[in-house]
C-alpha cells in the first residue's frame, strides 16, 4: 500500500489504515507484473530479437542477397499477389454476410453464423486436404479439370482458395456484431428520404462500419501473409513457383540456410509489425472518434 | 394528400400484426394510431411508409395505388422513435441529406439547399446547431432535427413512430404541443403512433384506437374519450372502475343506484358491466338512498387533486375516485371514514353471452 494514493484522506492515521477495496498489497502487484513481463520478454521480444539478429548477423549485404535471389523474390511476389486477391474477395464476402445476418431475418441464420466460424475450427492441414480431395488429380473434379487444361492443386489458384477459406471469418466476424448493434433504422431513414439502396450503403452504412471494416482487413491481411499449413498441402512447394513466403522460409531452413531463412523471416516479421502498427493506429483513431459519435 | 388503407393484412410467422384494417385518413389531418404494444400500430405505419410490405390489401395516396412503390419513391417523411440521425454527419448534412442524394438532374443547387436547410433549422429553432454532430444534442433537439430532415424532402405525408417515446416527461409535453403548432402551420397529412393516450388526445385531430391488429374505434379525441365503442377502448383511455350491474329497459342498476342507459331501451333483464371513470364518481359524506356505502381505504393527494381508494360493501375490488382538493376538504373525510359514492356518468356494456334484444 502506497501513501501517495491516499493523500486526499484528511486524517493521516486513518490514511495509514485505509485501503481501497480493489487494491492488492505491493508484493502481489509486483509479482503479477513481473510474471507478465518475463513471459512477454521470453515469448515475444526474445524471438523477435533472434529473428533480427539471425537476419543481420552477417551484414546487410548478405541479408539483401538472401531476399533478392530469384526464388525469394518469387515467394514475396506470390505472397503479395495472394493477399491482393484474397483480401478483396473476403472484403466483399464479409460485408455481404454481415449485412445479411444483421439486417435481415431468414431461416438458417444460426447455421450461416456457425459456418462462417468453421475455418477457425478446422485444422489448416485438413483444409488443405479437403481441397486436394476436391480438385487434386485423383480428386472428384480432377479429371474434369485435367480435361479442360486447368490446374488448381500445385498451382496459384489452389493457394488462393485455401488462404481465402482460412481467412474468411475475419472481416465478417468483425462486422456482424457491429452491424447488429447499429440496427437498420439509419438505413431506413435514408431510404425514406429518397436515397437509392446503393447511395444508402455508400453514405450511411459504410461510414458507420468503416473502422470495423479496416480492422478486419488488417487482420485478414496479416493472416493471409502468414498462412502455412493449408498452403503447404496444396502448393506442392515448387520453388520459384508455388512457394509463398512462409513456405520459402521452411525450405531454406530445411536446407540449413539459416541466414537466408532468417532474412526472409525478418521481412515477414517486418510486414507483421507494420500490420500491428497500422492496427494500433486505426484503433487509436477509432477511439479518438468515438466520444463524438458515441451513445445516445 | 389523403391516405387510404384498404383491407390490409400482415403476419409475422404465426403472429397477426395487422388484421384486415381499412381506414381513410383525410388530407391535412393529424391522426394518432393509439394502442398497446403489439397492437399492430407501428406495423401499419411502416406499411403506409413502404418499409414493410403488406401480405394483402392496398395502400393509396390520394387515390393513387402506392402499394408496390418502393419506399424511396413514395415521398413520405418518416420520424423514428430513436431519431435515426446519421451519426457521422453534422446536423446540417443530416437535414440536407434528402436533397443531396437526389439524382443530379433533380438536385437543387448548393445555394438553394443551404437556404432550405437553414429555413427548416430555424423553423425547429435549432439553426445554431448546424455544425454540430447529433451526439452533441439532447434527445428533444435530436427529434426536432429528425423532423426537419423528414420535412426537407417536402413529403406528401408525414409519419411519426412513437416520436416522443424516448424523451422524458417534460420535454415530451413541450414537444407535443410544438408538433401540434407545427402541424397547424404546414398542414401536411400526418400519422403518428403512440401508446400514450394523453398524447393522442392532446395532439391529434383524430384518434384510431388499435388492439390485436384491429381498429377498435376511430373518431375525434372527444368522441373516443367520451363515447368509447367498447370495454377495451374504455379501459385503455385512462383509469376506470368496473361495477357489476343489471340492465333492464334502459336502466342500469348497481345495487341501489340507478343509472340511465338509454341505448338499452327495451332490453330484457341482463347482466352487464358499468364502466365509470374515477372523476365521474361523486363522493358524499352523508347517507343517501341512491348512493353506495363505502369505506375510504387510502387518500393520496396529487397536486390539486385527491385520489381516493374506497371499498364498497359487496365489492372485492377497490373503487377509485378522484375529486378536487377543495371539494375533499369540504367533505371533511379522512382515511377510514365512511362515505357514499354515486356514479354520475357511466357506460354500460352487456356481459358476454347476454343477447341484446330489441
Amino acid at each position: 500500500m502506497t501513501t501517495q494514493t491516499l493523500t486526499h484522506v484528511a486524517n493521516p492515521e486513518l490514511a495509514a489504515r485505509w485501503r481501497r477495496a480493489t487494491e492488492e498489497p505491493a508484493w502481489v502487484r509486483w509479482t503479477l507484473i513481473g510474471v507478465a513481463l518475463t513471459f512477454l520478454a521470453l515469448f515475444l521480444v526474445l524471438p523477435l530479437l533472434v529473428v533480427l539478429y539471425g537476419a543481420f548477423e552477417q551484414g546487410l549485404q548478405v541479408w539483401w542477397a538472401a531476399i533478392s535471389e530469384p526464388d525469394a523474390l518469387a515467394a514475396i511476389r506470390l505472397s503479395l499477389l495472394v493477399v491482393l486477391i484474397v483480401v478483396p474477395i473476403n472484403l466483399v464476402f464479409g460485408v455481404a454476410a454481415a449485412w445479411a445476418i444483421a439486417k435481415f431475418e431468414f431461416r438458417g441464420k444460426p447455421i450461416l453464423i456457425s459456418l462462417i466460424d468453421m475455418p477457425f475450427a478446422i485444422s489448416p492441414v485438413v483444409v488443405g486436404l479437403i481441397f486436394v480431395i476436391l480438385f487434386g488429380s485423383q480428386g472428384w473434379l480432377g479429371p474434369w479439370l485435367a480435361a479442360h487444361d486447368m490446374r488448381i492443386i500445385f498451382a496459384v489458384p489452389g493457394i488462393v482458395i485455401v488462404i481465402a477459406f482460412g481467412t474468411m471469418p475475419f472481416i465478417a466476424r468483425e462486422l456482424i456484431p457491429l452491424m447488429q448493434q447499429q440496427g437498420k433504422e439509419e438505413e431506413e431513414a435514408s431510404l425514406t428520404l429518397g436515397a437509392s439502396g446503393w447511395k444508402t450503403f455508400w453514405y450511411v452504412t459504410l461510414p458507420n462500419i468503416k473502422w470495423g471494416l479496416i480492422y478486419g482487413v488488417i487482420l485478414c491481411n496479416a493472416r493471409a501473409l502468414g498462412e502455412f499449413g493449408a498452403v503447404a498441402v496444396v502448393s506442392g512447394r515448387i520453388r520459384g513457383e508455388t512457394n509463398t513466403m512462409p513456405l520459402h522460409i521452411e525450405v531454406l531452413y530445411n536446407e540449413y540456410m539459416f541466414t537466408a531463412a532468417f532474412a526472409v523471416s525478418s521481412l515477414l516479421t517486418g510486414l507483421a509489425l507494420v500490420t500491428i502498427a497500422v492496427k494500433s493506429f486505426v484503433e487509436w483513431l477509432d477511439e479518438r472518434n468515438r466520444p463524438a459519435i458515441a451513445s445516445h | 394528400m389523403s391516405i387510404e388503407i384498404d383491407r390490409v393484412n400482415k403476419r409475422f410467422g404465426d403472429f397477426v400484426a395487422v388484421d384486415n384494417v381499412s381506414l381513410t385518413l383525410n388530407d391535412g389531418e393529424l391522426t394518432a394510431l393509439l394502442g398497446p404494444s403489439g397492437s399492430g400500430k407501428t406495423t401499419l405505419l411502416r406499411i403506409i411508409a413502404g418499409l414493410e410490405q403488406p401480405d394483402s390489401g392496398r395502400i393509396r395516396f390520394h387515390g393513387q395505388d402506392t402499394t408496390d412503390l418502393h419506399v424511396s419513391d413514395r415521398g413520405v417523411g418518416f420520424v423514428f422513435q430513436h431519431y435515426a440521425l446519421f451519426k457521422h454527419m453534422s446536423v446540417y448534412e443530416n437535414v440536407a441529406y434528402g436533397l443531396t442524394v437526389r439524382p443530379r438532374s433533380q438536385r437543387p443547387s448548393k445555394a438553394e439547399i443551404r437556404k432550405k436547410v437553414m429555413h427548416l433549422l430555424e423553423m425547429v429553432q435549432l439553426d445554431w446547431t448546424a455544425d454540430r454532430l447529433p451526439s452533441q444534442l439532447s434527445g428533444g433537439q435530436r427529434q426536432r432535427i429528425a423532423l426537419a430532415r423528414a420535412l426537407a424532402v417536402e413529403p406528401k405525408v408525414l409519419l411519426l413512430d412513437e416520436p416522443f417515446g424516448a424523451l422524458d416527461a417534460k420535454v415530451r409535453a413541450e414537444l407535443r404541443r410544438w408538433l401540434r403548432r407545427l402541424h397547424d402551420e404546414i398542414h401536411v397529412t400526418s400519422v403518428f403512433v403512440t401508446h400514450d393516450q394523453e398524447e393522442a388526445l392532446e395532439v391529434s385531430d383524430r384518434v384510431v384506437v388499435m388492439n390485436k391488429g384491429k381498429v377498435e374505434q376511430d373518431g375525434s379525441p372527444e368522441q373516443v374519450y367520451d363515447n368509447p365503442a367498447n370495454p377495451f377502448v374504455y379501459q385503455f383511455l385512462g383509469n376506470v372502475n368496473l361495477f357489476h350491474a343489471r340492465v333492464q329497459d334502459g336502466v342500469a342498476r348497481i345495487g341501489s343506484v340507478s343509472l340511465a342507459a338509454p341505448e338499452y331501451a327495451g332490453q330484457r333483464d341482463s347482466r352487464a358491466l358499468a364502466y365509470v371513470r374515477p372523476h365521474d364518481i361523486e363522493v358524499l359524506g352523508d347517507r343517501r338512498d341512491d348512493a353506495l356505502h363505502a369505506q375510504i381505504e387510502l387518500v393520496s393527494v396529487v397536486g390539486p387533486t385527491v385520489r381516493l381508494e374506497l371499498r364498497t360493501d359487496n365489492s372485492e375490488s377497490v373503487v377509485q375516485a378522484e375529486l378536487t382538493k377543495h371539494r375533499f376538504r369540504e367533505l371533511g373525510l379522512g382515511q377510514g371514514s365512511d362515505a357514499w359514492i354515486r356514479p354520475v356518468n357511466s357506460r354500460v356494456f352487456l356481459e358476454d353471452g347476454e343477447l341484446q334484444a330489441g
